[in-house]
């Protein structure tokens, strides 16, 4: 299988425990673990490429980190890699969900049990824009990237525009400005 | 047999649809689970997404719980699949082009021309997180909390999370 970018062919052993560790312990979102195992602990992919890969999983439909997945199998094993990978990264989130789903019904409304969820989720939310920054940092040095990072941010996360029309409204302008800057 | 098919129609268009992740298809599964075909409330709806947040994986989790509601254990799987199934799909077949022009000029402008936008989106989307989390001071201090602790040091994340369920049952008692 083509590998890209000089990196050695992962097994389907290692697909599938690197995406299993980053699906059981994806609490409010798998993206920042998926990053910190996949760059800053194996060293599967540099950090432009994972923010690169993901930007395109991103920007065509469905959920971005399984459509990471999907790409990221595909990478080292064909459609076989893309299965391994998805099984492992939703396996135990789709088993702990239904029995979340049980245990809420039954125990949800007991307040100590509440006052958990809110502290889970708090910190979970925290967690998504704690990696948010680090991906966005490396653009900062940029002014166009900047004002693009900044505008897209603006229009779904304070004017709540859908997410579609943002990136009709924003991509003619980040083309043009990248053009310029790679000219 | 027809409630798997029909979770198999809904969770598909939903996924297509779902341009930029998850939340963007959002409006679209209420109208379609609870105005169309009734499986839920509005109010069971809220709290079924609520229940997928806070599982770990991804936050589709959603099309799970429905499926689980409308036809068991066979339903979840039907959810889950149709949800993720044709946008993997898509996925693969845009990303093999995408590979074969890496070297290509137009390709590279392209690239650096989303990667602003996408990471635009992640953080909003990490403000969507909070506002729909946080309901007082408190609750905000744990997550600016955490996201300053994560960016500054290579604790593991799990950490973090017991350490807000932890303020949590401390803190709100």
């Amino acid at each position: 299988m083509t590998v890209q970018h000089g990196h050695p062919s992962l097994s389907y052993r290692e697909l599938f425990i690197g995406f299993f560790a980053a699906g059981v312990s994806g609490f409010g979102g798998v993206l920042p673990f998926a990053r910190r195992l996949i760059v800053e602990r194996r060293g599967w992919l540099s950090a432009a490429e994972f923010t690169d890969l993901l930007a395109l999983c991103q920007f065509l439909p469905g959920p971005n980190i399984v459509n990471f997945a999907f790409v990221f199998g595909a990478r080292h094993h064909g459609l076989r890699g893309s299965l391994v990978a998805v099984v492992g990264l939703l396996a135990a989130p789709f088993v702990i969900v239904l029995l979340l789903g049980g245990f809420y019904t039954r125990y949800g409304q007991i307040p100590i049990v509440h006052h958990g969820f809110i502290g889970l989720a708090a910190a979970a939310s925290g967690l998504m824009l704690g990696t948010g920054v680090k991906i966005a940092l490396p653009l900062f040095r940029r002014l166009g990237a900047s004002i693009i990072v900044a505008a897209a941010f603006l229009l779904v996360g304070i004017l709540q525009f859908g997410i579609p029309l943002t990136i009709l409204l924003t991509l003619p302008f980040s083309l043009f400005i990248a053009w310029r800057w790679r000219r | 047999m027809i409630s798997l098919l029909l979770l198999a129609l809904v969770f598909a268009e939903c996924s297509l649809l779902a341009i930029g992740g998850v939340a963007s298809t959002l409006p679209e599964m209420a109208h379609l689970v609870v105005d169309v075909h009734h499986w839920a409330t509005a109010p069971q709806f809220a709290a079924l997404f609520g229940l997928g947040q806070a599982a770990p994986g991804p936050n589709m989790l959603i099309s799970t719980l429905i499926g689980e509601r409308v036809a068991g254990l066979p339903g979840a799987l039907v959810g889950t699949a149709a949800m993720i199934t044709p946008s993997g799909m898509l996925a693969l077949t845009v990303s093999r082009i995408w590979d074969r022009f890496e070297a290509a000029p137009w390709r590279r402008i392209v690239q650096a021309a989303i990667t602003p936008i996408s990471s635009g989106l992640i953080l909003a989307g990490a403000a969507y997180l909070i506002r729909a989390a946080d309901h007082d001071p408190f609750a905000y201090a744990i997550s600016f909390g955490a996201a300053f602790i994560n960016l500054r040091s290579k604790l593991h994340p799990l950490w973090l999370l017991a350490g807000g369920v932890g303020l949590g049952l401390v803190g709100l008692a």
